[in-house]
């Protein structure tokens, strides 16, 4: 299959079933909103490191949040629904309790619930209140720019973590360029996050390392200074190879925004020296989501 | 599901008991049952025949039509279902319900809503004292649910109430939030004397400054509270409240009652 001239190859992406959760963060105004969902999305890219894969989902007009104030809606993915509490916790209480002019709220339903203010609520020393609104219990936190409002609990569900494809250019700054436009289109998408920086990875991982100590190491088959050297998959015309992680709370969602990703970067086009689009599999063994890129592009 | 109706018939002298009519015990009974039902007059018991004209009603709600303020604990302790007063209703309305809704075009009497778990009920006239109360001898009053009231009410609303909330379209009585454990009461008119005394825990919420608030009261200044925004959305949806969705989150704060927990709330809404 080629798309403006650029080949998509007969491969797969290995996706894995995550435990996910939609928090709603509201401020003063749009930019102390940002500032809290960035800082509490900040090293949150990879649950091999950090715990969570995290991201603001979108920017959120007045008319869309709970307390009519701008907001951001952020999600968070983990491996186990302990995970995902023990870092929304962590991350909450560290990154927006502190934020001024804060709330968070709940930004899904389901049956399945891990704590949001519930725990946060000590901080109050014992002058936290709570009030139940409707079917919702929120607590009010007093905090030195009044209170700090926070919905006691939030749903989980499970969700797909893990979706990619790689894009082969022939130099870094075309890799670059087609990919800020794929992030771009794929940014304005519900349900979805891309964890990384910006949304892309330059340093894409293979299972394991010849460190003992290492769960994961280089991916050298796409690394150009180890072409000649490693059993690389690269062509020698290729220069520059980015990587593009999708984390969705369905399978659906996954795949449409690979499906926009990969169309934005085939806009780009050979013209554009993007060569190859390919994706990370680990043989298909490990991963239940499967995402093959000719059927996603069909 | 078609409920009946129950018309009352003649000027009661004693009192009534109408808690056997829940919605629940009368769906599956046909007109002749419920006519043959004994209720408490007094301290004698009737069939409900005698009292009153009972009709299928093509509604979902049970229709209690009554001029008489002597039918007590119409809807008491029921679970689900539509109980519509058309008229007034004696004591105890509502007393203990743990859901559906109850709503009455009238007043209602005494210690409405008391000791309710959960639910709606809404009266569109007036309210007697102890709204939202306890029952006698219990340490906790209202436990869930929410109370409208479009007129006025009564002394001590919410004495002793643990959870829940209360809307109060005009002026509340004497001791209003007295001993209030937690929970929301709103009062859009004005409080009487001895606002809130005894209060540990919740939210009294009002439009205007009480007559007069305990010495164990202190003033916390004034705020902009964000859950306001939240409450406001619930309750403006409310036939005669949707005035509260223009009042700003700005309101003086008062904290009490320091006689005992101290943790409460008087939050008086600035226009």
């Amino acid at each position: 299959m080629i798309i403006n001239g650029t080949q998509i190859e007969e491969t797969f992406a290995e996706a894995f079933g995550m435990s996910a959760t939609r928090i709603i963060i509201t401020a003063i105004d749009a930019k102390w909103a940002r500032i809290a969902g960035e800082t509490m999305t900040g090293f949150a890219t990879s649950v091999i490191g950090c715990g969570v894969e995290a991201g603001i989902e979108t920017e959120l007009h007045p008319t869309q949040t709970p307390d009519g104030r701008h907001g951001v809606s952020v999600l968070l993915f983990a491996m186990s629904g302990k995970a995902l509490a023990k870092q929304l916790e962590t991350r909450v209480g560290q990154c927006v309790l502190t934020c001024p002019t804060t709330a968070v709220f709940s930004g899904m339903q389901g049956e399945k619930q891990i704590p949001l203010g519930k725990n946060l609520r000590y901080f109050g020393d014992g002058y936290q209140i709570s009030k139940q609104i409707g079917e919702k219990r929120y607590w009010r936190v007093p905090v030195m720019d009044g209170e700090f409002l926070c919905e006691e609990s939030v749903a989980r569900t499970s969700a797909v973590g893990g979706g990619n494809f790689l894009v082969l250019a022939n130099h870094q700054q075309q890799a670059l360029t087609a990919c800020e436009k794929a992030i771009a289109e794929m940014g304005k998408l519900p349900n979805v996050i891309m964890p990384f920086p910006g949304g892309i990875v330059r340093s894409g991982s293979k299972v394991g390392s010849k460190y003992k100590s290492l769960m994961a190491s280089t991916n050298d088959a796409y690394c150009p200074t180890l072409r000649g050297l490693v059993n690389s998959n690269l062509d020698n015309d290729i220069g520059g190879v980015m990587e593009i992680v999708i984390n969705g709370l369905t399978e659906a969602d996954v795949r449409q925004a690979t499906r926009i990703g990969i169309t934005a970067v085939c806009e780009v086009g050979a013209a554009g020296g993007i060569k190859r689009i390919s994706a990370g599999n680990y043989g298909g063994k490990l991963g239940q989501f499967h995402f093959h890129l000719r059927e996603v592009m069909a | 599901m078609s409920m009946p109706s129950l018309k009352l018939r003649a000027v009661l002298n004693h009192r009534l008991d109408m808690s056997p009519f829940t919605p629940e015990f009368v769906a599956d009974k046909s007109a002749d049952e419920i006519a043959r039902t004994p209720i408490w007059l007094g301290n004698r018991q009737v069939d409900t025949g005698e009292l009153f004209e009972i009709r299928d009603n093509a509604s979902e709600s049970l229709l209690i039509q009554s001029e008489s303020d002597k039918l007590d604990m119409i809807g008491a302790a029921m679970k689900h279902g539509s109980i519509l007063v058309e008229g007034n209703a004696g004591a105890y309305l509502g007393r203990s319900m743990t859901g559906g809704e109850i709503r009455i075009n009238g007043n209602a009497g005494l210690a409405a809503g008391c000791a309710m778990r959960a639910g709606s009920l809404v009266i569109e006239g007036d309210a007697g004292d102890f709204l939202g109360g306890a029952l006698t001898g219990e340490r906790q009053g209202m436990r869930g649910g929410r109370i409208s009231v479009q007129g006025n009410c009564g002394d001590r609303v919410g004495d002793l109430m643990r959870r829940g909330t209360i809307l109060i379209g005009g002026n509340a009585g004497d001791f209003c939030a007295s001993r209030m454990v937690a929970g929301t009461i709103i009062v859009l008119g004005q409080c009487g004397r001895h606002t809130a005394s005894g209060m540990r825990r919740g939210s009294l919420i009002t439009a205007g400054k009480p007559t007069s608030l305990p010495a164990t009261f202190n003033r916390n200044g004034i705020h902009s509270l964000s859950f306001l925004t939240l409450l406001r959305q619930q309750i403006a949806s409310q036939t005669g409240f949707s005035g509260l969705s223009e009042i700003a989150n700005e309101v003086e704060r008062w904290v009490g009652d320091l006689s005992c927990d101290g943790r409460g709330e008087i939050l008086i809404l600035q226009s």
